[in-house]
Parts: structure tokens; sequence; C-alpha cells
């Protein structure tokens, strides 16, 4: 569990984390998505220590992380899979992580034959390919054994192959009853990789709630064909719904497809589709963080971001 | 922290010895101090016959073997700030004081390491040096015995030194946390300052540049000794004053600061 209260984070001016509250629970894939300096990375640093909060608090399973002796066995995180010696070996890298928490060689031995490195753990780590480096990160996680795992944008550079491999690691994880906290910029991939969402944005909270929530929240919207086209879109208009047209079919939000058939046949208009659609993550994402995205050049006065999850 | 300590330094010892870099800075250091040191007391040996008698007379045939140190001090230097500006310039910071939260132990498993190795590398370099320089000072009779006064204490002071320069460049690494500018710093402190302290009046530019590196060395290194000198015992209490100094302030700062 990784509790996270009135989290702030100033570096003079700028205000990176802006008083951030959530809770990562066991069990499940949590998502940590918001746009590129939303304050995610900077969040990560706090949880683990690195950094110091100007307010709140961060803790994992009650205790603020840097109280602890030997934390590997219980937290592993991966910031950047790119922050290695060039000049030490993979094996040398990892053997230096495990002798410094008091785990064995042979474990790293194991993590290594795990992450599918056993051929290269001898060579240099510098010339090693982005998507191996990762992989490295990820034996390093997984060194101590730990219930709960962080991991910073771990698919950015990867191949499809490799994002299927680390996404298929997350679930196991998660199935194993371990606490999976994940931060992302791209929303389809967390669609696919988390089972719950944290959203920030200028350093806020935006929303947190399960993936499945969240797209709904988003709006769901019927998608309509008819040659009457003009006409039908005054009645549902007249019903309350609001109407877009692109390409001659309606985007129809604020009735459901039933009534919109209803409305159809009562007034004998001919319908050549009707399809309910369910918006993307994407466009909940782009909804969502819609706000704090155009704050960037705005008005100062401007709130950042819509408080609080949507129900 | 004591139980901590151990596996840091194990850890850190590992790190030292897997990167190639170490091992080339040791032997520039070992090479360096011994082919300038006999380099030099080569061409001492072929302007000795044109020397005059009180020249002849303050010659002290041990400093002469050891003067390779001027530019020994800046490989074991610059290999001291690259033990921790190595792991800023890569980010590699944020992995070692995540698995290792107790910031003061991972400086001090890495002066523990880095020092024994600095001692050991430095007193072959030394006594390498020594011993070769003397052959060479042979030629012209010129050469002097570990055995006699004060040569074998100003053999272990010049490794000592190093060493002391070698400890005073992982402070500066620390503090500055860029390679460039830390050693650019380091640089300065060693080199550049007892330059500046010369260029004071007297009797100000002695009594200054004497507390500073360079007199320091001097100090330790030297057979003969000389009024505007620190005494050898004197120079190793103000040198390790320089690394409390350099080690508090170097503390401080990695406990306080954002990784």
């Amino acid at each position: 569990m990784i509790d996270v209260r009135g989290l702030t984070k100033r570096y003079g001016s700028t205000v990176a984390v802006d008083d951030l509250s959530f809770e990562v629970a066991p069990g499940r894939v949590t998502g940590f998505l918001g746009p590129n300096g939303a304050g995610k990375s900077t969040t990560m640093r706090l949880i683990l220590g690195l950094d110091t909060a100007n307010a709140g608090t961060a803790t994992i399973n009650g205790a603020r992380y840097a109280t602890r002796r030997f934390p590997i066995d219980e937290v592993g995180a991966l910031l950047d899979a790119q922050a290695l010696h060039p000049g030490r070996s993979a094996f040398h890298h990892l053997l230096s992580l495990a002798q410094s928490n008091r785990i064995s060689k042979r474990r790293v031995e194991e993590v290594l034959g795990l992450v599918g490195l056993a051929d290269v753990a001898g060579r240099r780590a510098g010339p090693f390919s982005l998507g191996m480096k990762q992989r490295l990160g990820i034996a390093s996680v997984m060194l101590g054994d730990p219930q709960i795992l962080l991991f910073d944008e771990p698919v950015t550079g990867l191949d499809p192959e490799g994002i299927v491999w680390i996404r298929n690691l997350f679930h196991r994880l998660a199935d194993e009853g371990r606490t999976v906290f994940v931060s992302s910029h791209l929303m389809s991939e967390m669609a696919l990789t988390a089972q719950h969402l944290v959203v920030i944005g200028r350093g806020r909270l935006i929303a947190e709630d399960s993936v499945d929530r969240i797209t709904s929240a988003a709006g769901s919207r019927v998608r309509v064909l008819s040659p009457q086209g003009e006409q039908l879109a005054r009645l549902l208009t007249n019903e309350g719904a609001t109407v877009q047209t692109n390409d001659g079919a309606l985007s129809v939000t604020g009735l459901d497809a039933a009534r919109v058939g209803d409305l159809a046949a009562t007034h004998r208009i001919t319908l050549h589709e009707l399809t309910p659609q369910r918006a993307s993550l994407e466009e909940a994402f782009f909804e969502l963080t819609e706000d704090s995205v155009e704050y960037h050049g705005g008005d100062a006065k401007r709130p950042a971001a819509r408080a609080g999850a949507p129900q | 922290m004591s139980s901590v300590l151990p596996a840091v330094t194990h850890a850190e010892w590992t790190k030292l010895r897997s990167v190639r870099s170490t091992v080339w800075s040791l032997v520039a250091t070992i090479g360096i101090t011994v082919a300038l040191g006999m380099l030099f007391c080569f061409a001492y040996t072929r302007r000795f016959d044109r020397l005059g008698l009180r020249e002849r007379l303050t010659f002290d045939p041990t400093a002469q073997s050891l003067r390779g140190l001027f530019l020994a001090q800046l490989a074991i230097g610059v290999l001291g700030v690259l033990v921790i500006s190595s792991e800023y310039a890569t980010g590699l910071i944020r992995t070692t004081l995540t698995a290792i939260p107790q910031r003061r132990v991972v400086l001090t498993a890495k002066a523990i390491v880095f020092g024994v190795v600095a001692v050991v590398v430095t007193m072959i370099a030394v006594f390498i040096a020594f011993f070769a320089g003397q052959a060479v000072l042979q030629n012209k009779h010129l050469g002097v015995s570990i055995g006699d006064p004060h040569v074998l204490r100003a053999v272990v002071g010049a490794g000592v030194y190093l060493t002391f320069v070698g400890l005073l460049g992982l402070a500066i690494g620390t503090i500055v946390r860029r390679t460039a500018g830390a050693i650019a710093t380091l640089v300065g402190v060693v080199l550049i300052l007892p330059l500046l302290a010369q260029a004071l009046p007297s009797p100000w530019n002695d009594d200054i540049g004497k507390f500073l590196p360079g007199g320091i060395g001097t100090a330790l290194f030297s057979v003969r000794s000389v009024a505007d000198r620190l005494s050898p015992a004197a120079a190793l209490v103000v040198a390790i004053l320089w690394l409390v100094g350099a080690f508090a302030i170097a503390t401080v700062l990695i406990s306080r600061r954002d990784a």
C-alpha cells in the first residue's frame, strides 16, 4: 500500500506537485497517468525519499521510505532504465545492488535468467539497446522479490514484443497480490495495462478511479446514419440531446441508442446505422486533462484542473 | 548504520573494481609517478656537472624521485571525483540512494573503499618511484637509501599526500556533482590556489601557502625541513583537517539535497 497525502513539491516558484493525495492498493496494476511534465516522476521521487516534499507525506506500508535499512526486499523501483554506468557489466551492476542489501549472488543469476539477460550478463551495459536496459532495470526491481513495485515510464522505447512482455509481467505481479504502480503518458497503453488509474495534470489530482469508470464517465455517444439526417438532428436536439454532424453521420450525446431508435420510428425516419459508442480512454484522458493542458499558455487565474473524481 | 555499512562497503568495492576506467586511472597514477620521477632524476644527473655548490648541497634526492606527484595527484584526484560524479552523470545515484536510503552511509562506504584502494596504489607508486629514481641518480652516486634519516617518512608521506588529494577529489565530487566542474574545482584547489597564494605580498604568501595542499605535500615528502614549511606531523594534521572540512560539507549536502 502506497499512501500519498497532501504531497506538495515546489522548485523555486514552480509547483511541480500540488497538494496531491491518492492511494495505491495491492492486487492490481495502478496506472499513474498524466501529460509530460504533470509531476509523475517528481511524485515517484518523493515517494522514494529521493526528493524532499515541501508539504504532505508519502508512506509505503505506513512508513516513510527513507527510514528503511534494507528496502529492496520490500519495495522495488525503476525510475530510469538508462541510469547505468556504461562500463559496468549487467552482472556487476546487479551484484552491487544485491550486496548493498545483503541479497545473494545466486539471486542475481536468477533474476538475470528471469528477464532473459543471462547470456549477455558479462557484457558492459553501455551498448545495450533500450529494451535490454529496461529488462536489466526490471531485473534490479525483482532482486529483492518485493511486494511493492514502482515503474516510471517503463514501456518508453520498447518494441511491441517488449511491451507485451512487460504488460504480462505487470499483470502476473498484480495477480500475485503485489502493489504495482506504473506511470505513463500513454493512455492507450494504460488502458491495456492498468485496472485502476490515478490521473494528474499540472501536479494536481484529476481523477482516481477504475479504468472502466473513467472511460464511461467520459460519456457514451450514439452514432446514427440516416438519409433524413437534418430532420432527425432537429428532433434529437428538441429532446435535449447534443448532436454533432461529421461526414453525414450524427454523433449524439445525451440520449441512449434505444431512445434515438424509438424517436426515429415514431417520426418514420429511416435509419441506416445506430451504434452505441463508448469513449476510449484517450478521449476520457483528453477530456479530463483538457483544462490542465490549456492552462499551459493561458490565464494564470484559471483553475489548473478539475478537482475530484468523476462518479 | 552499523549493520548497513559493511553491506554498502561490499557493494562499493564491487562497483569500483568492475569498471575498467578505475583500473586505468590507477595504472596511470603509478605510471606517471614512476616515469616522471625517473625523468626528473635523469635530467638532474645530466645537469649535475654544471651545477654550483649551493645547488648541489640543497639537492633532495628523495623529493627529486617523487616529483611525478605534481601530475599523479591529478590522476588519483580525478578518480576520486569520478567515484561519485559518474553516478550523478548517469543518474545511477538515484538507484544507489533508492537501494540505500541512508545517504551518509553511501558516502562513508565510498570513502572507505576508495581510501583503502588509493593508499595501496599510491604507496606502490611512490616506493617504485623512489627506488627507480635512486637507481638513476646512482649513476652520479647521488642516490640515497630508504634507511637514511627521514627518507622512509618522506616516501610514505608522498603516498599519504596522493591519497589525501584522491579523497579531497571524492569530497569535491560529492559537493559539486558534475564531473567537469568538480575536476576544475580540484585543480583550482590543488594547483591554482597555491599559485595565487604565492602572488600575495610576503610574508602572507608563505604563511598561507604552507596550509594549502601544495604546501602540505611538499612538507610531507621532503627530506630536508625548510623554515617556511610546516613540519611533516603538522602537515598531516592540516591535511586531515582539510578532509574533515570537505567531508563535513559533502555529508550535509548529500543528506539534504534532492538526489
